[in-house]
């Protein structure tokens, strides 16, 4: 199981899934209505660190986090 | 790197950054002070950090700098900042003025576009995130 959890404004609770890669985790997520206003706009981190390929290996106890759009400052 | 629950003290802020540096060598300090300006109606803005991303932000940013023999300083609020205070403020030391003019421009912008802070206007006590005025992060999509 790896866990999925939602930051800032998403407002959604932690989920938990099986996936073995991030594509997994993307085709889960999709099937959720209430995220789909939020995919397009974020950037994902897999274990706090931010990441950019679906390809990468998932392994037991992983923890993704879904970033929305940033405003700082 | 520091954070703050509502609005910053920057006068202890960056009199205590001047103290730490006091004898460091550097011959340029330039601070960044960040104010919430009254507009649109707000009482304050209101902002949600994601604490373990933005310390590695830092730490490369912290590296970046070292390497020019600089070193970057900031300091962020959470939670709710009135108008006509502060929620963030940042700073470069570094032995010449060029480096540090430099880096507090790129640093302050790569702050606005990859720091993992969420911002909400505050009205009538109610948060509302200003989606508008967001940037995606670098990668944003990737799930989409």
């Amino acid at each position: 199981m790896v866990k999925v959890e939602f930051l800032g404004p998403i407002g959604k609770p932690t989920i938990e899934m099986e996936a073995l890669t991030l594509k997994d985790v993307s085709l889960k997520l999709k099937e959720d209505a209430s995220l789909s206003e939020w995919l397009d706009k974020c950037a994902v981190a897999l274990n706090d660190t931010m990441v950019n390929d679906l390809d990468i290996t998932l392994k037991e106890g992983d923890k993704i986090s879904i970033l929305p759009p940033v405003c700082g400052g | 790197m520091e954070l703050y629950k509502g609005s910053l003290d920057v006068k202890e802020i960056f009199g205590r950054w001047l103290d730490e540096e006091a004898t460091s060598n550097y011959g340029a300090y330039i601070p960044f002070v960040g104010t919430i300006r009254a507009e649109e109606g707000i009482e304050a803005l209101s902002f949600d950090i994601y604490e373990p991303v933005l310390e590695k932000w830092f730490n490369q940013w912290q590296e970046k700098a070292n390497k020019l023999g600089a070193t970057v300083k900031m300091a962020h609020a959470l939670g709710d900042v009135p108008i006509h205070t502060s929620s963030y403020v940042s700073a470069v030391f570094s032995p010449k003025r060029r480096v540090a003019l430099e880096l507090i421009d790129e640093f302050v912008e790569d702050f606005k576009a990859n720091a993992p802070i969420w911002k909400y206007d505050v009205k009538e006590g109610k948060r509302i995130y200003a989606l508008e005025r967001s940037t995606k992060m670098d990668g944003a999509g990737l799930l989409n």
